[in-house]
C-alpha cells in the first residue's frame, strides 16, 4: 500500500494524522459550512455586518419556510424532477441498446460508430447551441420540459454508450454463445441474458445522469425561460434577483437546489463512484 | 452464403445476427445524429452567414472569421482576444486539479476509523451544481464582508474592488472556484487508482530502499497512468467548457475581463446585444477546433488501447 499505512508509523504520527484529518476537512468544506450557517441566520445579521461570526439567532424554519412557501422554488424543483427522471430513463434505455449492439456484435463500422459517440460527447456545447435551439423552436418545444429532455437524452447517450459498451465487453461471452446454441433469439438474449447482468452499470449510470442533468445550467438557459419549464439551477438566479442581497434566503435556496444530487450520492455512493472512475483502473 | 435452410424461415430470421445490432443502434444513432452530429455541421454552415435566428440567412463567406482574427485591414476582435487568453489561463491552471487531487488522495489513502466518511465528504463539492458553487464562492469573495477579504486583510493585502470586481484577479478567482469540484473529481479517480496499486511491487520497491518521492515517481505513478489519463481528459474538457461559473459569478465582467470563448459565444448569440447567431457560430467553431485537437488525441489513445485489448 502507498503511502505507508499509518498504523506502521510512530504513535505521534498516528495522533497527528487523526488530528489533521478533521482539520483538513473543515478547511476543504469551509465554503459549504459558511453557506449552511448563512442559511440559518436572521436577516439582521447581514445588516449588522455579522457575516462570519456566530448567528445571533437560529432561523432555520423561518428561512427555509420562505423558500418553500413564498417563492417559485417548489415549482422549479418539480420541473427539475420532471426533466431529470425521464432523461435518466430515456438515456439508459437508448444506451443499453447501443451498448449491447456495439459490445456483442462484430460488424463493419462498429468501432467507427463507437468513436462517434465518444467524440460527440466531448464537443463544446456552444457548437450545438444555435442549431439545437433552432430545432427546438421549430418543433414548438422551446420553453418546454420535453425540449430539454429530448436534447439531454440525445447528448448523454454518447457518454452512456461508452460506459455500457465497455461494461458489456467485460461480460463472459460464452454465455451468449450458449444461449444462441439453445436457439434463444437475439432480442431475448438482450432482455433475459445481458440486461440482468447489467444491473450495476444501469444503477451507476442512473445516479450519474441524475446528477449531471440536475446540475445542468447551460441548456436550461438556452432552451427554457420562466418558471413553467425552467429547472432549479436556472430558477435559482431568478430566485436570487427576487431576494437580492438577502443572503440568508439565497443560501437556503441554494442548499435546497443542491440537495437532491447530494442525497443521491450518499445513498448510492458505491455505484456513483464506480461510474465516475470507469477506466481509472485497468 | 448457404442456401436458406427452409423456405418458411423469414429473411429476418436468416439474417438475425447481422441485422440485430443495427436495429438496436437505430434509435440511439438517430437521436445522436439529430441533436449532436448534424448540429456541428449546421454551426459551420451558419458561421458563414449573417443571421438573427429568425429571418433569412445572408451568405457572407469568411467575413466573420476575418473579423474575429483581424485578417486584412481590420484589427483583431478585442473581446475574442481576451476570451482566448482566458481560455488558455483556464486550461493551464485547471490542470492543477490533477496534482492537487493526487495529493489529497495520497493523504486520504489510509485505513483509520471513519476514513470512508472523510473520503465521501472530500468528494462532496463535485456533486453540487456549479451554479451553487459559483454563488458560494462569490459570497466568499465579497468585498469587505467576504471571508477572503477578511483573511487577506490580516496580511495587509487588499484587492481593490474585491476579487471578482477587479479585472486583474477576477478570472483567477473564478478558476479557483472551479478547481474546488475538479480537484475532488481527480481525487476520487486517484483514490480508485491507488486502491488497485500492486502491493507486491510496492513491497519489493520498499525492500530496495525506495521511499517517498522516488517511490511515488518510479513505482506508484506509472501504475496510476489510466487514472491520470482520465483526469487529464475530464479536466481539459471541463476547462474548455467553463461557462456556468463565469455566468453566475461575474457574467463576463468586470469590463469583460472574465469572458471565455464559450461565454462570449453565448453573449453574441443570445443576449441583450442582439441575436448574432452567425458571429456566435464562428466563435463556437473556433472553440470546437481548439477542442478537436484534444479530442483527436484522446480518441487516438483510446483506439490504441482497443487495439492492444484485441
Amino acid at each position: 500500500m502507498f503511502p505507508t499505512p499509518i498504523e506502521k508509523r510512530t504513535r505521534a504520527a498516528q495522533l497527528s494524522y487523526q488530528g489533521l484529518l478533521p482539520l483538513a476537512l473543515i478547511m476543504w468544506l469551509l465554503p459549504l459550512i459558511a453557506v449552511a450557517v448563512f442559511s440559518i441566520r436572521p436577516d439582521a445579521d447581514f445588516t449588522n455586518g455579522n457575516y462570519w461570526g456566530m448567528p445571533s439567532s437560529f432561523e432555520f424554519f423561518e428561512n427555509y419556510g420562505k423558500v418553500f412557501f413564498e417563492s417559485d422554488m417548489p415549482r422549479y424543483l418539480l420541473n427539475s424532477v420532471m426533466i431529470t427522471i425521464p432523461t435518466v430513463l430515456g438515456t439508459i434505455a437508448l444506451s443499453a441498446m447501443t451498448g449491447f449492439a456495439l459490445g456483442i456484435y462484430k460488424f463493419k463500422g462498429n468501432l467507427l460508430i463507437f468513436f462517434m459517440f465518444i467524440a460527440g460527447n466531448f464537443v463544446p456545447f456552444q457548437i450545438l447551441m444555435v442549431p439545437v435551439r433552432d430545432l427546438t423552436v421549430n418543433m414548438n418545444l422551446y420553453d418546454t420540459k420535453t425540449g430539454l429532455i429530448l436534447f439531454h437524452i440525445a447528448f448523454q447517450t454518447g457518454f452512456c454508450t461508452l460506459f455500457m459498451r465497455n461494461f458489456i465487453r467485460a461480460l463472459p461471452f460464452p454465455l451468449i454463445e450458449a444461449a444462441r446454441v439453445e436457439g434463444v433469439r437475439e432480442w431475448q438474449i438482450f432482455l433475459y441474458v445481458v440486461l440482468p447482468l447489467m444491473k450495476p452499470a444501469l444503477a451507476a449510470l442512473a445516479v450519474l445522469i441524475f446528477t449531471f442533468i440536475w446540475n445542468d445550467y447551460f441548456w436550461a438557459v438556452v432552451l427554457t425561460q420562466g418558471p413553467d419549464a425552467q429547472p432549479v439551477t436556472a430558477g435559482i438566479t431568478a430566485f436570487n434577483s427576487q431576494y437580492r442581497a438577502a443572503y440568508h434566503l439565497m443560501s437556503a435556496g441554494s442548499i435546497v437546489a443542491a440537495l437532491p444530487p447530494v442525497l443521491m450520492f450518499f445513498l448510492m455512493q458505491k455505484h456513483f463512484i464506480a461510474g465516475l472512475t470507469l477506466g481509472a483502473v485497468k | 452464403m448457404s442456401a436458406p435452410a427452409s423456405p418458411n424461415r423469414s429473411w429476418y430470421k436468416r439474417n438475425e445476427i447481422s441485422v440485430t445490432p443495427w436495429l438496436f443502434l437505430i434509435p440511439g444513432i438517430l437521436f445522436f445524429a439529430v441533436y449532436v452530429i448534424v448540429p456541428i455541421f449546421q454551426s459551420f454552415w451558419i458561421s458563414f452567414h449573417e443571421w438573427d435566428g429568425l429571418g433569412e440567412k445572408t451568405y457572407i463567406g469568411t467575413a466573420h472569421y476575418e473579423r474575429l482574427l483581424g485578417l486584412g485591414d481590420q484589427k483583431i476582435d478585442r473581446k475574442f482576444e481576451v476570451s482566448f487568453w482566458n481560455n488558455i489561463r483556464w486550461l493551464v491552471l485547471y490542470l492543477l486539479a490533477i496534482p492537487l487531487g493526487l495529493f489529497i488522495a495520497i493523504f486520504l489513502n489510509q485505513t483509520v476509523r471513519g476514513i470512508r466518511i472523510y473520503k465521501s465528504l472530500f468528494f462532496f463539492p463535485f456533486v453540487i451544481s456549479q451554479v451553487v458553487v459559483g454563488l458560494v464562492f462569490s459570497w466568499f469573495y465579497l468585498p469587505n464582508d467576504g471571508l477572503f477579504d477578511i483573511l487577506t486583510g490580516f496580511f495587509g493585502i487588499d484587492v481593490k474592488g474585491g476579487v471578482l470586481g477587479n479585472p486583474n484577479t477576477a478570472t483567477y478567482g473564478i478558476i479557483a472556484a472551479g478547481l474546488w469540484p475538479q480537484t475532488a473529481y481527480c481525487m476520487i479517480l486517484y483514490l480508485t487508482g491507488l486502491n488497485a496499486v500492486d502491493p507486491e511491487q510496492v513491497e519489493a520497491a520498499r525492500l530496495d530502499g525506495a521511499k517517498g518521492w522516488k517511490m511515488l515517481w518510479y513505482v506508484i505513478l506509472p501504475q496510476l497512468k489510466p487514472a491520470t489519463f482520465i483526469a487529464f481528459v475530464v479536466t481539459i474538457i471541463g476547462a474548455l467548457r467553463s461557462f456556468d461559473l463565469i455566468s453566475i459569478m461575474t457574467n463576463g465582467g468586470p469590463f469583460g475581463s472574465t469572458r471565455v470563448l464559450s461565454f462570449y459565444m453565448f453573449e453574441e448569440s443570445l443576449s441583450e446585444f442582439g441575436f448574432r447567431m452567425g458571429y456566435g457560430s464562428a466563435i463556437a467553431t473556433v472553440l470546437f477546433f481548439i477542442m478537436l485537437g484534444f479530442i483527436v488525441y484522446f480518441l487516438y489513445s483510446m483506439w490504441r488501447d482497443e487495439k492492444e485489448a484485441r
